[in-house]
């Protein structure tokens, strides 16, 4: 009985916490819905006299930036760098899960030290080398970037699903007379879907959310994702922040939505094993 | 006698290693794809990052020719540069130990059973999820001494007595910076020490109790030891995702004229953006870069990741 009492003490506290991690994002939930004349009101009141869905329409048309170019930018790259991720990943991940060779741990050690590596400490060579290939300013050179900073966290996880698959099942299905495409494709595959989902859902978040290298490699606005769109809303002397919450709504909530789905998976695929 | 059984154990090795090499060989093209993206877009811009910050640019990044040291010694004659590196540790150190402070604690009670644990896990992980600009921006809207709802929030719970310009100037801007730093950081700090209160058996903390062990004594003695693992993992990983943050600097300190609020990282992209001089943001680049990867060798030697690989 005093058990159950302290138990649910616990649960006041956890909501005290609950409400500090997500008091931000309830100013922005509101925020999006105050009328222009109200979000720069002086003083300001918690919740808007009118709420105005309209700003979730009026927000596509404004002089500050090209949203919907902006939202395509922002998915294009995502897909994108998602695609090319996986595609370079689920080969190396199989292989050097299922075979031993004399290059596989220095692979896999440089696979470790460019998820140390961020595009932010490496963004003027990135510059300098699209303008030379003459990519620079299109949507191909952040699908590159996103693709292999991410590369990393893709081959890590998959990795140790690839691993924890037993030998004999693999062996087993060679003896049935399944090639090696065979095998991954029939019996690899299925076993490890999970490590592959948690692959994808978690480069897309990077992706969708990456702004550092977006902001030098893409200067014209119709190309930028909507990171970087969103800062154009604020200005020296008049933002619409209801725009910026608005946007941000759309560009938070999707990503948080799938980040619960991989969260059990997260911290073995970032730290390499380091923790399990 | 010896000599066959020398001659047979070569022909073996021989054997043996052509073996290898052509496993070597099998396995480049289920890595090539991976290769050719690590190579093109990560090893490849780290040397033209080096090389350009050897070589003289026009704004317009036209090449003029070698520069010898020129660039870094511009670097290092920036008046404004002993405040950025001050800042640059102030803001490493102090936002990784608050994160992994909280981090620890937090991990803790999470780490308990109670009604809407489930849901107190979900709703940690928005700040991680969520893009790091798009909460620094309602932070820049929030702490607003005209508009903003949290400085309104602070003046009606009695915290303030009016309003305070948080951003209007470089020392509140740089602190307010820092708190939404450890914001974002305290959810995967807490996973990643989450991750490691679990690895911790529950018979050894029985153990402990049977001998009389408190709380205290259980958590400082047994259980704190056994988290060394992970508190490496999550400050290192922190150190370097810290030291590279542009996003809540740019949108929070950005708008303040002058350096005093700046890292080496925001001074980096100041360079490139305000200055158009590629050159020099790359001798700063590389010098960041130095950092960086006496970080990574700190990481491979006290954590050993990948050790269930050897």
């Amino acid at each position: 009985m005093a058990r159950e009492k302290k138990r649910w003490g616990l649960t006041i506290v956890g909501t005290v916490v609950a409400l500090v991690f997500l008091f931000p994002y309830l100013i922005m939930l509101v925020g999006a819905f105050k009328p222009r004349r109200e979000i720069l009101q002086v003083p300001p009141a918690y919740l808007p006299d009118n709420w105005e869905p309209g700003n979730f329409l009026t927000m596509w048309d404004t002089p500050e930036t090209p949203l919907p170019f902006n939202l395509l930018s922002t998915v294009v790259i995502s897909l994108g760098g998602t695609a090319l991720a996986l595609l370079a990943a689920l080969p190396a991940a199989y292989y050097t899960a299922r075979h031993r060779f004399r290059l596989r741990l220095p692979f896999l050690l440089l696979v470790l030290v460019t998820q140390m590596l961020q595009p932010t400490v490496l963004a003027s060579g990135l510059f300098r080398e699209f303008v030379e290939l003459g990519i620079n300013d299109t949507w191909l050179a952040m699908i590159l970037v996103n693709a292999a900073f991410n590369l990393s966290f893709a081959v890590w996880i998959m990795h140790s699903f690839f691993a924890s698959v037993p030998n004999e099942i693999e062996e087993a299905a060679w003896l049935d007379g399944c090639s090696k495409g065979q095998s991954l494709r029939r019996i690899m595959l299925p076993l490890v879907w999970p490590g592959i989902v948690t692959a994808v859902i978690f480069t897309f978040i990077a992706c969708w959310n990456e702004f550092a290298a977006s902001l030098i490699l893409l200067p014209t606005d119709v190309n930028q994702p909507l990171t970087v769109a969103l800062t154009r809303f604020i200005g020296q002397y008049e933002s619409a922040w209801q725009y910026v919450f608005a946007v941000s709504i759309i560009g938070i909530l999707p990503v948080v939505a799938l980040f619960a789905l991989i969260e059990k998976h997260l911290v073995s695929g970032l730290t390499a094993g380091g923790v399990k | 006698m010896t000599a066959p059984t020398t001659a047979r154990r070569s022909r073996n090795q021989a054997l043996r290693r052509r073996a290898r090499r052509q496993t070597t060989l099998h396995a480049l093209p289920w890595l090539a794809p991976a290769l050719i993206l690590i190579g093109g877009v990560v090893l490849f811009p780290v040397g033209y990052m080096i090389y350009t910050s050897f070589r003289d640019l026009t704004r317009f990044g036209t090449d003029r020719g070698w520069a010898g040291w020129e660039n870094y010694e511009r670097v290092l004659d920036l008046g404004h540069l002993p405040r950025v590196l001050v800042n640059t540790g102030v803001w490493v150190v102090g936002v990784v130990a608050l994160s992994i402070g909280f981090g620890l604690v937090l991990a803790q009670f999470l780490n308990k059973r109670f009604p809407g644990r489930k849901i107190l896990r979900m709703v940690v992980i928005v700040p991680w999820a969520a893009s790091v600009v798009m909460t620094s921006t309602i932070f820049v809207y929030g702490l607003d001494p005209f508009y903003g709802i949290i400085n309104k929030f602070l003046v009606d719970v009695g915290i303030l007595d009016a309003p305070f310009g948080f951003l209007k100037s470089p020392l509140p801007g740089f602190l307010s910076a820092m708190a939404v730093a450890v914001f974002v950081s305290v959810p995967f700090t807490t996973f990643v020490l989450l991750a490691g209160l679990q690895t911790v058996p529950h018979d050894v903390l029985e153990a402990a109790q049977i001998d009389g062990a408190n709380r205290t004594q259980t958590y400082w003695r047994v259980v704190f030891p056994m988290l060394r693992g992970a508190l490496a993992v999550a400050t290192i990983i922190n150190v370097i995702n810290v030291f590279n943050n542009l996003p809540i600097l740019k949108t929070m300190t950005g708008a303040i004229p002058g350096y005093d609020a700046d890292t080496t990282t925001s001074l980096m992209f100041k360079i490139i953006q305000s200055d158009r001089q590629i050159d020099t943001a790359s001798a700063l680049s590389v010098l960041n870069f130095v950092v960086v990867v006496v970080v990574i060798g700190i990481y491979l030697r006290v954590v050993r990741p990948m050790r269930q690989e050897d």
